[in-house]
């Protein structure tokens, strides 16, 4: 029993370790990039469009709905970023029905990975809104006591979405590989079901509370509210 | 008893009370969570969708507690690094 997917490396040369998370992860990237390249590739404007092109629309205007309802008012600022997260966690967890796949999740160095980006997304997205001075004003709120715990609350963010992820990834398929051993048959295929529900929830999370840190950093108190109704 | 002995006992015992103490207060505030939110969707049905969204981020923020828990007692169990250690220095002997 392994604890996560790094432990299995697949080619080794001197200090370069091949592992199966770097496999699968890009594995994943090739399947994401191509797949939307040949959807997009003849985009139509008519009423009538392929299946592809509306399942991606779906998905597209889906994303974009939840990041205005936690609270960013423009947010094709922030689509991009936000819906790859969403959508390559997503695809990593729900890949679990295949027999023999491993999520990338459930290695600790995806998770690190992907909370060290909304670790960096958030004072870029904050200094572009606010200005520098702006951003590292809301540091020193509500006093200028509170300076150190509100750093320590930045790094913690990190920490706990990272763990988050990796936990539930992990626990899911320890889970799974110790029922196997105790009952064989018909109860692990539940709990992989429950698996793949918890997979899609964290995903959810995952990019809800990345919107929330950017929504709480980048403020849109000071941004002159819209002429929208 | 010797220094292995007591590594793997105190590695096991601490493992399983880790994960059970710290399953303790997430499991009471996740139920404090749903059921307020339930008090709240009853009153409320328009608001279902706020309310829905902020329980799950909640939740996720209480479960994640648990999971600390959880994971340390799978590092203990399954990737000691005192264990580890002790192996090491057996096997170097």
């Amino acid at each position: 029993m392994h604890l996560s997917t790094d432990e299995i490396i697949l080619w080794q040369h001197g200090f370069f370790k091949l592992n199966l998370t770097i496999v699968t992860t890009w594995g994943l990237m090739l399947l994401l990039a191509v797949g939307a390249k040949l959807v997009t590739r003849n985009l139509t404007h008519e009423v009538q469009t392929t299946r592809w092109q509306s399942l991606l629309e779906v998905i597209v205007i889906t994303i974009r709905k939840q990041i205005e309802e936690v609270g960013l008012r423009q947010p094709e600022k922030y689509l991009g970023f936000i819906g790859t997260l969403f959508l390559f966690i997503a695809i990593a967890n729900i890949f679990t029905i295949f027999p023999g796949y491993e999520p990338p999740t459930g290695s600790l160095s995806t998770t690190t990975a992907l909370a060290l980006l909304v670790f960096v997304a958030v004072p870029f997205y904050a200094i572009r809104e606010r200005g520098l001075r702006g951003y590292l004003k809301t540091f020193a709120e509500p006093t200028l006591v509170m300076l150190p715990f509100n750093v320590i609350s930045e790094l913690s963010h990190t920490l706990a979405l990272a763990v988050r992820l990796f936990g539930n990834m992990m626990s899911g398929s320890m889970i799974l590989a110790i029922l196997l051993i105790v009952t064989p048959f018909i109860f692990p295929m539940v709990m992989s079901l429950l698996g793949l529900l918890t997979g899609m929830v964290q995903a959810y999370i995952f990019s809800v509370l990345a919107t929330v840190f950017i929504a709480a950093a980048a403020g849109t108190s000071e941004t002159p509210i819209d002429d929208k109704p | 008893m010797d220094s292995m002995t007591l590594i793997a006992a105190a590695s096991i015992i601490t493992a399983g009370l880790a994960i059970g103490l710290g399953v303790l207060g997430p499991g009471m505030g996740q139920g404090r969570a749903v059921a307020s939110a339930l008090t709240a969707l009853a009153q409320q049905p328009d608001a279902s969708s706020t309310i829905t969204r902020t329980l799950f981020v909640g939740l996720a923020m209480i479960e994640s507690l648990a999971i600390y828990c959880f994971v340390v007692s799978m590092i203990l169990i399954f990737a000691n690094p005192f264990w580890n250690h002790v192996i090491g220095q057996a096997a170097a002997h």
